[in-house]
């Protein structure tokens, strides 16, 4: 299954965009609203014609074929079904259409139904359905079609935050029983980073970074994937490097932090930079540990307790940022703290560029 | 996202039964109800009383008591079956026959071809589909009057002037600007997701057109039905310049019954014609009341 270079519309939606997947991979288009990934996903899918580019499936070249033709079935937000045809005959529509013999339509409309376990809705009408029991119909649609590539249109977006937990593990079970490719398109970092083997995370038509979940999250590509990715967000401590090498060292305000612990993706010269730090990598009155830098001098502007652990606020050398630390740890406005980052999990990015170092 | 909820007032509101702001609606409704419904009630009583009656000139009263060998139906048997314009009298029935066989083609046809243009538009954007779109719009608006002599001409090439086939065309090509309005405007407010799942499964044109849209389409459908054969059965301006004179709609028929003026006026023939003619429309109001004003709200208005 390759996606290639397709830009798309006098808008230049997707600009010159390369995609790979593997077979049987799970694959997230990840970005804010408007940032083309609805708009690859229906290149894929056949419902908009790229103005320039190829798409291809299966080694297949389907950049000119009808949707149906494409071996792919599609799930959508807000689920699609037709209103006035029961659940059966909402699953068993695209077979029919196909002119399938009536016995194979009942035997994958009811392995169907079984895996996702909508047996006893099949007589039913949409409207009789929750939101859940809905997209479960829905997926069904995709599944009875027995698709080479499950394409996902921001499916639980409109279920409310239980019911979208459950089905994110339901999909992910679905996928590992199943081995087949899909394309899921979301703008919710954790259905992301749950789901998928790689995330391709998007800003305005092009791929910023794609990558399994962890080196998205640990070694952000840029500052925009650095900021895009993680909640509470990565705090970003604007700065110079000074010296070069594994000797050169941020300098942050009147203190120095030393980068010998950092793994830099480039050799390090002196230049305006960002010191990019993820809340959890930063120590609060805590003593040295490896990998972490000097002390700073902070003082802590709010607490946010979060139950598990606890959000704290801090002003260093006049710039703001976020610390997770502890429950048990307690600390009031004011208060003066020591702060240290764990540099070896930080990452540093070039000011001018956004660019990781 | 707080859970916080917050203390309201519970139980009905106390309120006085009669409120002088009540009485002062109620009084309006009925005022206005009555004005509009007295006129209908001196039609009524008028078309079932005879001449006589009607000479004594108590018109707000009904006639109770008939001669002998008179019933009190005579009128309405004259208007349908007897009632002379010029040498012609064969009464109004002809005529209300050549209405349905005016109303019911152009209604189906148009209805047909303007789900179909609608549903085009919407859903199947061609290279000029945006300024095709736009010329139905204006299209829409244009006054009758003036396509008039060209239609005349257009269909005396056709050879079709001066028969009902002429006026089904007319009114077929008049009704839809409108009507592709309207159902574009509807499709156009159905997820669109909807059609892509269709095409996704493989459902082509038609397919998605006759078994996904139409079976969603019962209101704006009802509303359209409502308009066209309310609009096509009260048409007077079209059945005068295109059937000619022995395929006259009924609308015609009567403004002839009142103009033509031989022997004695017969006030109680031709309020029964009246009523006659404007009886499908009625009923149609009367029927489809809710389905209609559900529909102009979901389809005509939105988009």
């Amino acid at each position: 299954m390759r996606g290639l270079a397709q830009s798309y519309g006098a808008l230049q939606v997707l600009k010159a965009l390369d995609l790979d997947i593997a077979d049987g991979e799970f694959i997230v288009l990840l970005g804010p609203s408007g940032c083309g990934k609805s708009t690859l996903l229906n290149c894929i899918a056949g419902l908009l014609e790229p103005t320039e580019g190829q798409v291809f499936i299966q080694g297949k070249n389907v950049t000119w074929e009808e949707p149906k033709d494409r071996g792919i079935g599609m799930v959508f937000q807000s689920y699609a079904l037709y209103p006035q045809m029961t659940v059966e005959r909402n699953l068993s529509f695209g077979l029919r259409v196909a002119g399938m013999a009536k016995d194979e339509i009942d035997k994958r409309v009811k392995r169907a139904s079984e895996i996702l376990q909508i047996e006893p809705l099949l007589a039913r009408k949409p409207s009789q359905l929750s939101g859940g029991q809905r997209q479960r119909v829905a997926i069904g649609r995709a599944l009875v079609r027995d698709v080479d590539v499950f394409l996902f249109d921001e499916p639980l977006s409109n279920l409310d935050a239980k019911l979208r937990a459950e089905l994110r593990v339901e999909i992910k079970r679905l996928h590992q029983r199943l081995g087949n490719t899909m394309i899921y398109v979301t703008h919710d970092q954790i259905e992301a980073l749950t789901l998928a083997d790689r995330i391709a995370v998007m800003k305005g038509g092009t791929i910023q970074q794609l990558d399994d979940p962890l080196t998205i999250y640990n070694r952000p590509k840029n500052l925009y994937v650095a900021g895009f990715i993680g909640s509470p967000s990565m705090n970003f401590l604007k700065g110079k490097i000074e010296g070069s090498g594994k000797t050169a060292t941020f300098k942050l305000g009147s203190g120095k932090v030393a980068l010998k612990d950092y793994e830099a993706t480039v050799p390090l010269k002196p230049s305006a930079a960002v010191l990019g730090v993820r809340p959890e990598h930063i120590r609060v009155n805590t003593d040295k540990e490896a990998g972490a830098s000097e002390a700073f001098k902070a003082i802590v502007d709010i607490v946010e307790p979060m139950g598990s652990d606890s959000l704290v606020w801090l002003k260093v050398e006049g710039q703001q940022l976020s610390a997770r630390v502890e429950s048990n740890q307690h600390f009031d406005p004011g208060q003066k703290v020591d702060v240290r980052f764990r540099i070896n999990l930080a990452s540093v990015f070039d000011e001018a560029s956004g660019e990781r170092l | 996202m707080s859970d916080i909820s917050i203390m309201e007032p519970s139980g009905p509101k106390p309120k006085l039964w009669l409120e002088p702001s009540r009485i002062g609606v109620y009084a309006f409704l009925i005022i206005t109800a009555l004005y509009f419904l007295f006129p209908l009630y001196i039609v009524i009583i008028t078309s079932f009383k005879d001449l006589a009656a009607i000479r004594d000139g108590n018109i707000f009263w009904p006639q109770l008591v008939y001669p002998e060998g008179t019933h009190w139906y005579d009128p309405w048997y004259r208007a349908w079956f007897e009632v002379c314009t010029g040498l012609e009298c064969k009464g109004i029935s002809p005529n209300f026959w050549n209405s349905v066989i005016i109303t019911v083609p152009s209604v189906i046809v148009s209805i047909a071809v303007a789900i179909t243009t609608g549903y085009a538009l919407s859903n199947w954007p061609f290279k000029f589909s945006e300024g095709f779109f736009t010329v139905l719009i204006v299209g829409s608006f244009v006054p009758y009057q003036v396509m008039l002599y060209p239609m005349v001409l257009l269909t005396k090439n056709m050879g079709i002037y001066s028969t009902l086939s002429a006026v089904i065309f007319v009114h077929t090509v008049f009704g839809l600007p409108i009507l592709t309005l309207l159902f574009r405007n509807y499709f156009a407010s159905l997820p669109a997701e909807l059609f892509k799942a269709a095409r996704v499964d493989g459902a082509g044109f038609w397919r998605i057109l006759l078994q996904v849209f139409l079976p969603m389409s019962l209101p704006i459908l009802t509303v359209a039905v409502i308009l066209q054969v309310t609009g096509i059965w009260n048409d007077f301006l079209f059945g005068v310049v295109f059937a000619g004179l022995p395929n006259y709609p009924m609308t015609v028929k009567l403004n002839n019954i009142f103009t033509s003026t031989f022997g004695v006026k017969e006030y109680n023939v031709e309020m029964a014609a009246t009523i006659l003619t404007g009886a499908v429309p009625l009923a149609i109001y009367f029927l489809s009341g809710k389905y209609f004003v559900r529909g102009i709200a979901a389809g005509a208005v939105k988009g």
